[in-house]
């Protein structure tokens, strides 16, 4: 047992500092990803729904279903799932970039919930005195839609960037590097819980971290 | 400018279709300010967004600028909605971007450039008189001047139309007055053909050429807003006319009158047009030997001349108060006599 000796004489600072960045690697990676996808989703989740710019039943049921299943799949279970897709993807299942593809497709439905609400938030009459005027829809996306929402996708994604620092995390645990992988093998497998308790506090920091800039960015963009 | 040819708008639903606009034809005229009146779900806005295709009809024609806005579509319709502006009771500014950046919006949709753009937000904002306000957000700005920037954005492109739907019914009587006195100040200047619908008759009044009432989605009556006060033919009209002619406590008021006085008459006076602007009383008891009190009256200004009602009490000889009644008569004045006292 390391357990008995000197407080915090099991960690390594400079292995916690490698598992430090390949955490925020992965979350920093997932977090633009999700951005992404997750407002693309969000957008046709709510374009096409009743009564929007692109009114379309069938195809909004089909994403609004795919969304909806891979939400409710534990993370866990989803990088299991994902096994074949990420050797295929990325060659192997070890590694922080193997844990990329499970992360966004597990955080970007979230996400995109998270945007068509924002998004449901708009004042109709505003897209309405938008056509009114003669824009086209790429315009009402880009100048109406995301400008009119950002608040709530910032703040959205500062939530689901929080949940993506926890599934790096559990992702760690099965192989992927950084300091969930750290606190696994290390802090649990071998018992070292000063390990687990430096870990735990980095992870504190990150999140932390983002709330702040996220909330930050908020209130700097929110004229409301 | 627009012509509206036995236009319906029928909403589908699965219970019972609702006919929201039932068989409407109207011809407004260029550099016209028309206003529409109804009750609420009288199909008012269903009509107005008809003007811009925002709503199509079912069935029937709508032409404006000499485009058929009801058959054209894509970039087509985009560019007559250039043209055809419009104002709402909202106001629907994005709150994101401020004051000139709102008012820029139109410009960067027909794709005006940067310096134009800048020089034309310039104009607009001394136009509507928001001077000091332009880096202002949405959010920090009265009701009163939400709506200018609201009209400003509207008047960026140079439209020939502007549609205004209760584009003053979320205001109060001060500042909605001051937002009319710019439509019609915008109307003069620019020779704007304008149509605005309203619950308000005061707005109707203050402003309008020409009025429509809708009710149940049909235009029930339709004329100039003097011949319209003057003679209103529907009940629903006469309502509305006596929104703005009639204080409300009129009816108390007149039954008070009638218990005070035990002898002479009192009666209505209703003027129209020239004749609110002659000096009938000063006549009426310079040639006649009765007494008149004035009990109770109220002038309204149309566009096109005023209109109002007086309540007075005549005292004197029966025969002498009869002959002062056929004398106000053969002045154009409509008398009616309430009660003997
Ligand atoms: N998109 C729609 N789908 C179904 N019904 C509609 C729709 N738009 C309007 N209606 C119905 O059409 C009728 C007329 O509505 P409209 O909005 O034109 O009335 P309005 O005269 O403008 O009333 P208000 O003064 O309240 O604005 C109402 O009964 C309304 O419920
Ligand atoms: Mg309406």
């Amino acid at each position: 047992m390391d357990n008995s000796g000197k407080w915090l004489e099991n960690v390594d600072w400079l292995v916690m500092w490698e598992a430090t960045k390949q955490t925020l690697y992965m979350t920093a990676i997932s977090v633009v990803a999700t951005f992404i996808l997750g407002t693309l989703l969000g957008m046709l989740l709510f374009l096409t729904s009743k009564g929007n710019l692109w009114e379309n039943k069938p195809i909004n049921t089909v994403i609004s279903a795919v969304v909806n299943i891979f939400r409710s799949i534990p993370f866990i279970i989803l990088i299991v799932l994902l096994i074949p897709f990420t050797t295929f993807l990325v060659g192997s299942m070890i590694g922080e970039t193997a844990a990329l593809p499970a992360l966004i497709i597990g955080a970007a439905p979230f996400y995109a919930r998270l945007v068509e609400i924002g998004l449901r938030e708009i004042d109709k009459g505003v897209i309405e005195a938008a056509r009114s005027m003669g824009a086209t829809t790429g315009t009402i996306i880009w100048k109406v839609l995301l400008p009119e929402s950002l608040p709530a996708l910032i703040s959205g994604i500062t939530v689901t960037g929080i949940a993506i620092v926890g599934y790096t995390a559990m992702a760690g645990a099965i192989g992927a590097g950084g300091l969930g992988n750290l606190a696994y093998n290390l802090g649990f497998q071998r018992n070292q819980n000063d390990v687990t308790f430096v870990a735990t506090v980095i992870i504190l920091i990150i999140v932390f971290v983002i709330q702040f800039i996220g909330d930050f960015i908020t209130s700097k963009i929110d004229k409301r | 400018m627009i012509s509206i040819k036995n236009v319906s708008k029928i909403f589908p639903s699965k219970q019972k279709d609702l006919t929201a606009v039932n068989h409407v034809n109207l011809d407004i005229q260029d550099g016209e300010i028309f206003g529409v009146i109804g009750y609420s779900g009288a199909g008012k806005s269903t009509l107005i967004r008809m003007l811009n295709g925002l709503e199509l009809p079912t069935e029937g024609t709508v032409t404006v600028a000499g485009r058929e806005i009801s058959k054209i579509k894509g970039s087509e319709l985009r560019k007559a909605r250039q043209e055809i502006s419009m104002i709402f009771q909202h106001f629907n500014l994005l709150w994101s971007r401020t004051v000139s950046d709102n008012i820029a919006f139109p410009l960067e949709i027909a794709g005006v450039s940067g310096p134009q753009r800048k020089q034309r937000v310039a104009e607009l904002i001394k136009l509507v008189g928001l001077e000091g306000r332009e880096n202002a957000y949405p959010s920090q700005l009265s009701g009163g001047q939400k709506q200018r920037v609201g009209i400003a954005r509207a008047l960026a492109n140079n439209p020939k139309v502007l549609l205004c739907d209760e584009a003053t019914s979320a205001l109060d009587p001060q500042t909605t007055d001051s937002i009319l006195d710019l439509l019609v100040d915008i109307n003069k200047r620019l020779g704007l053909t304008i149509v605005l619908i309203t619950h308000e008759m005061h707005v109707i009044r203050k402003i309008c050429h020409r009025v429509a009432v809708m009710e149940s989605g049909k235009i029930v009556e339709l004329g100039s807003v003097l011949d319209v006060f003057k003679n209103p033919q529907q009940p629903i009209t006469k309502r509305f006319v006596k929104q703005v002619t009639e204080p409300e406590e009129t009816n108390e008021t007149v039954e008070h009158l009638l218990s005070r006085y035990h002898s002479g008459q009192v009666v209505q006076l209703t003027f129209i047009g020239e004749s609110a602007e002659l000096p009938l009383i000063t006549n009426l008891i310079r040639n006649h030997d009765v007494t008149a009190n004035i009990l109770q009256g109220k002038i309204s200004q149309t566009r096109s001349g005023s209109y109002g009602t007086l309540f007075i009490h005549l005292d004197g000889a029966e025969e002498e108060v009869n002959k002062a009644i056929d004398y106000i008569r053969s002045q154009q004045v409509g008398v009616e006599v309430v009660s003997n006292g």
